[in-house]
């Protein structure tokens, strides 16, 4: 039977990992390569490394970076963050990375997803949505979380996905960094509007929200970055548990 | 010297990566002497099935690949295109083995993605590898269980996760992507 990802997030920085709050505040986490390691010994089923990173030189950096962690890393991963038109993808796949992950230029461009579908496959697109319930609708935030769209997620979600999009990484921007559990009705919302994997992202605080978004959507992986990086949960000790709760995980 | 063969539909970055940490060298290459020479060729893919078989056809690669003697491993769309037919893009292929590649009814998520369990383990590839081990797929086409298949896995439907035939391997996970177990396969193929 297909098994239900655990998939850490480590957010980098100037080739730090980092993480926030509700999108701020960022605190160092650790060598990201290390880090990575480390989550693959203790059973990760593949790892995200979004890159926020703002400097000019920032693809050449990426690009090292990328190729430092798959020549070490023997679990599929995927890079995201200033992924802004077809080469910036087709450097870092070149470079080792599985997937890559596009969020606001995506929505500034829906083109390009189709443009990375066609060259790499639809595997290799993974649309991260960071997302908002306002006003009685969950809508489309980019730029970091920082600016607010009119699209609808579901809208959206069903638009990429038509274009090319091959999973989807969704983030609801009230659940991250809070540690009270997914956005399980964000995910339903969403799963039932597209037919490709949904990644339910934001919001893991402990075991019993991860046997939640399992057992109460039909999501196929749970991200989650603080949480694992202070050692607060394991992976291991996660993916045990799951296994108690009868919950299909390797 | 291990060839990776280098074509349209490549994951062969990740391919060489797996192969330096196992300690073996490899070329990643088109050239047909270097891959007759080889002691072992990898036929790796990630990518459409019908613009492959079309930029194979024209390199003349599709015929040097089904006259190799060596050991020779497909992986993924390596596997779906040493088949007879495709279904993605309509396109004949290699025909190595005869049976058919044929989409996944869309009755769940497709692509089939992430790790799932092997059943049915009959090949030396699998040497020293336990009973149900878990590895990774990804993929929206799966091929046909035949007389060749070596290894199966259930998604929607049972299908060939491994074939074998003669000096000819295929799988349809990514052992290169598959953890331990993957570098394990890789090794008994290595060192075939």
């Amino acid at each position: 039977m297909l098994k239900k990802r655990i998939i850490p997030c480590l957010d980098i920085k100037d080739g730090r990992t980092v993480k926030g709050t509700n999108f701020l505040n960022l605190r160092d986490a650790g060598n990201p390569v290390e880090l990575a390691q480390k989550y693959v010994c203790d059973g990760a089923d593949e790892l995200v490394f979004l890159d926020i990173t703002a400097t000019i030189e920032k693809r050449k950096t990426l690009v090292k970076l990328v190729e430092n962690i798959a020549s070490k890393i023997n679990i599929p991963f995927t890079v995201g963050g200033g992924i802004n038109c077809l080469e910036d993808a087709e450097a870092v796949i070149k470079s080792g990375a599985d997937k890559v992950s596009i969020n606001s230029s995506a929505v500034r461009n829906p083109k390009l997803i189709s443009e990375i579908a066609k060259r790499f496959g639809n595997q290799a697109v993974v649309l991260a949505i960071d997302t908002k319930f306002e006003n009685g609708e969950w809508l489309v935030f980019v730029n970091g979380g920082s600016v607010s769209t009119e699209k609808r997620t579901k809208d959206w979600a069903k638009q990429a996905v038509d274009l090319g999009a091959g999973e989807i990484l969704l983030t609801s921007m009230n659940h991250d960094g809070t540690r009270t559990g997914f956005a399980i009705e964000l995910c339903n919302l969403v799963c039932a509007e597209v037919n490709v994997p949904i990644i339910a992202s934001g919001g893991a605080g402990n075991l019993l929200h991860f046997k939640d978004v399992f057992e109460n959507t039909n999501v196929s992986a749970a991200l989650a970055a603080g949480i694992f990086h202070y050692g607060d949960i394991g992976i291991s000790e996660l993916k045990n548990y799951l296994k108690t709760e009868k919950i299909n995980v390797r | 010297m291990i060839a990776i063969i280098k074509y349209n539909a490549g994951n062969s970055t990740s391919v060489k990566n797996a192969l330096n940490r196992l300690g073996f060298q490899s070329v990643v290459t088109d050239d047909k002497k270097k891959i007759l020479n080889a002691e072992k060729v990898i036929f790796p893919g990630v990518g459409e099935a019908g613009s492959a078989m079309k930029y194979l056809r024209e390199k003349g690669l599709d015929e040097l690949i089904k006259s190799l003697k060596q050991p020779v491993l497909g992986i993924c769309l390596g596997q779906q295109l040493m088949c007879l037919h495709s279904e993605e893009g309509n396109t004949d292929c290699m025909g190595i083995f005869n049976c058919k590649v044929r989409l996944f009814p869309n009755t769940e998520i497709v692509p089939h993605m992430g790790w799932n369990s092997l059943t049915k383990l009959n090949s030396e590839i699998f040497n020293g590898i336990s009973e149900n081990p878990d590895v990774y797929f990804v993929h929206s086409y799966y091929c046909e269980i035949s007389e060749f298949t070596v290894a199966q896995c259930n998604y929607i439907l049972p299908f060939a996760a491994a074939m074998q035939k003669d000096n000819f391997f295929a799988t349809q996970f990514h052992p290169e992507k598959s953890g331990l177990i993957g570098e394990k396969i890789l090794l008994n193929f290595l060192k075939l």
